[in-house]
């Protein structure tokens, strides 16, 4: 910086004005201090929004707190301990992991075959991209009441259509495993064209001269995806199953508005696609308010998500363990 | 080799496929808006749009339990606000990170990055508490004031800026008198602007879904951003589909005006972040 600052040309050679030397301090506190004025917005703002809520939660999920009460009194783990013995809160984590599972899983292994398509010398290259993509920028809540609706009991359309191979009617809302089915299809629809992309991106970062030389050691197109690509995506691949863990165990908008009426935020009269996110709104907020409880909830799913994101990352890295060792890079 | 990448009548036919799935839902939502709403009930159903839109959108904007105009127009306005906002300081932070040198910068950004992972959605409660302290309660500056930067916003300038940005030429308008202000905005601003279009897009649509955390703290009716006048005509006791599939169709219309305009750089973006991350 110095160096620089030396290398100006000297525009005033008597250096007695007082003007060159407040610009050079000025120049100097500048290069030195500046920087800390632009990343500071970030820094403040997230602070006071983001990582200070996230603290005090664990603050809150520690006494008897709600709207009403003028006190807000210490109860240390109360508020855990009751939570560990609520049916309810168990039945709405197996809710949700039920509905990450089913959803994930599908979903990404559609992605690879979507991608595999993709990476293909195609006409009209970007079109295709968008078409499989658009579903991810529609707004959430708009899809999930026309899921609703096509998942409808009556009148929906996909009741229709199994009608014509021989399925009768299910009533996907009072059923607990299809509500599961039909909250997981909504997250699919919305997430695979998404992560078909971005296997692509990865995909397009392979060098064509490995794929050649498999060939001609006469490893088919099947036999190459799976020992030359999906090895190499796996880096991708745990980036997108710790994004998907992310937000699929705080599912919210979908099963909120695939329900509708004064039981929504229950996930139906018998809480069958009640998620833990939507349990932590019922007893934080309207009808209860109970904050304290709420916050408790919350660390608990934030504990869920660490734990489900490990062991995600750890079966993955040895799921791909053996094949590594056949592509040498 | 051209042989093994070649795409055969069944790629297309996949995607072909695919890509039906991917439309219809947004296709046949834009059909049940133009219909009566005798149009749940016809067996087969119906697949091609009718003349009854213009009524539906009238009857629409006369509900009044779901003040759908109001949403429109608050959304509106969160959503240029926030995009603003999150574009003007990513790429303000986003330029520091990647160009200039200070003390702290490396474990400042492992800061940022690691925001990116945590789920602060689990932190709604406290920020209730705060917007109530704050009497924002039910008021706009509730939703829009938080998301006024992202950590992934600036980390996505911060690896463009890497790249787009040239050293030499910073040094240059150094050597020319610049401060750092004026170089942020005559040199690296105009370099970082195809990438900072890229992120305001995106950031444009996920404020113009949000729905989580305006549920939690908009809580007067007439006061409602669009996804909480489509609870609102949803959880309805008297539900006209064809009226709720008319404000479905207009909430999603302008994030599909914006990608039919600019989804090659929209997809650019996708695929270049997932490079790098």
């Amino acid at each position: 910086m110095a160096v620089q600052l030396d290398a100006r040309p000297p525009v005033a050679p008597a250096p007695r004005h007082s003007r060159p030397v407040r610009g050079a301090r000025l120049s100097r506190f500048d290069t030195k201090y500046s920087p800390y004025l632009y990343i500071a917005p970030f820094f403040l703002l997230f602070g006071v929004f983001g990582a200070y809520p996230l603290a005090y939660t664990f603050w809150v999920s520690l006494h008897d707190w709600d709207l009403l009460g003028a006190e807000h009194p210490f109860i240390g783990l109360d508020n855990y301990s009751q939570l560990l013995a609520d049916p309810d809160f168990w039945h709405s984590v197996v809710n949700t992991l039920g509905i990450f599972v089913i959803s994930t899983v599908p979903q990404l292994l559609a992605a690879l075959w979507l991608a595999n398509l993709l990476n293909r010398q195609l006409r009209a290259r970007t079109t295709w991209r968008m078409a499989v993509l658009v579903p991810n920028v529609t707004s959430t809540a708009a899809v999930a009441i026309v899921f609703a609706v096509l998942f409808g009991r009556e009148f929906g359309m996909i009741n229709w259509l199994l009608d014509h191979v021989g399925v009768s009617a299910i009533d996907w809302k009072a059923n607990r495993f299809a509500a599961w089915v039909a909250i997981s299809t909504m997250v699919d629809w919305r997430w695979t064209g998404y992560n078909a992309l971005i296997f692509l991106a990865a995909m397009q970062a392979i060098p064509r001269d490995l794929y050649e030389s498999a060939s001609i050691d006469g490893a088919g197109r099947a036999r190459q995806f799976w020992s030359i690509t999906v090895p190499l995506l796996k880096p991708t691949i745990i980036f997108a199953v710790i994004i998907s863990t992310i937000g699929g165990l705080q599912l919210f908008t979908e099963p909120r508005m695939f329900n509708s009426g004064t039981n929504a935020i229950r996930g139906g009269p018998l809480r069958e696609s009640q998620t833990v996110t939507m349990y932590m709104f019922e007893n934080a907020f309207a009808p209860h308010y109970n904050f304290g409880y709420g916050s408790a909830i919350a660390w608990l799913l934030f504990a869920l998500i660490a734990v489900v994101a490990a062991i995600n990352v750890l079966l993955l890295r040895r799921l791909g363990g053996g094949s590594r060792k056949e592509v040498s890079r | 080799m051209t042989r093994v990448w070649s795409a055969s009548r069944l790629t297309y036919l996949a995607l072909g496929l695919s890509a039906l799935l991917s439309i219809f839902p947004i296709y046949w939502m834009f059909v049940v808006a133009s219909r009566t709403s005798d149009a749940m009930g016809q067996v087969p159903p119906p697949l091609t749009p009718g003349g009854n839109l213009g009524a539906n959108i009238a009857r629409l904007f006369d509900n009044t339990d779901a003040y759908f105009l109001t949403g429109l127009i608050n959304s509106t306005i969160v959503a240029v606000t926030v995009t603003v906002s999150v574009v003007f300081f990513a790429t303000l932070a986003g330029f520091a990170f990647a160009k200039l040198r200070f003390r702290g910068r490396n474990a400042l950004l492992l800061v940022i990055v690691a925001t990116m992972m945590v789920p602060t959605q689990l932190g709604v409660i406290p920020l209730y508490l705060l917007m109530t302290k704050l009497n924002w309660n039910d008021r706009l500056p509730a939703v829009i004031v938080p998301a006024l930067v992202t950590g992934f916003g600036v980390f996505m300038m911060r690896q463009y800026a890497g790249q787009a940005v040239s050293t030499e030429l910073i040094e240059a308008a150094r050597m020319d008198g610049c401060n750092t202000a004026r170089i942020y905005w005559n040199v690296v601003l105009p370099a970082l602007r195809p990438a900072a279009a890229v992120l305001g897009l995106l950031t444009f649509m996920t404020t113009w879904n949000d729905f989580l955390w305006p549920y939690a703290v908009l809580n007067d009716p007439e006061n409602p951003t669009v996804q909480l006048s489509l609870r609102a005509l949803s959880d309805g006791y008297y539900q006209d589909m064809s009226q709720v599939f008319t404000g479905t169709a207009i909430a999603t219309l302008p994030l599909l005006l914006v990608f039919v305009l600019f989804g090659r750089q929209i997809i650019g973006g996708i695929m270049e972040g997932a490079v790098k991350a």
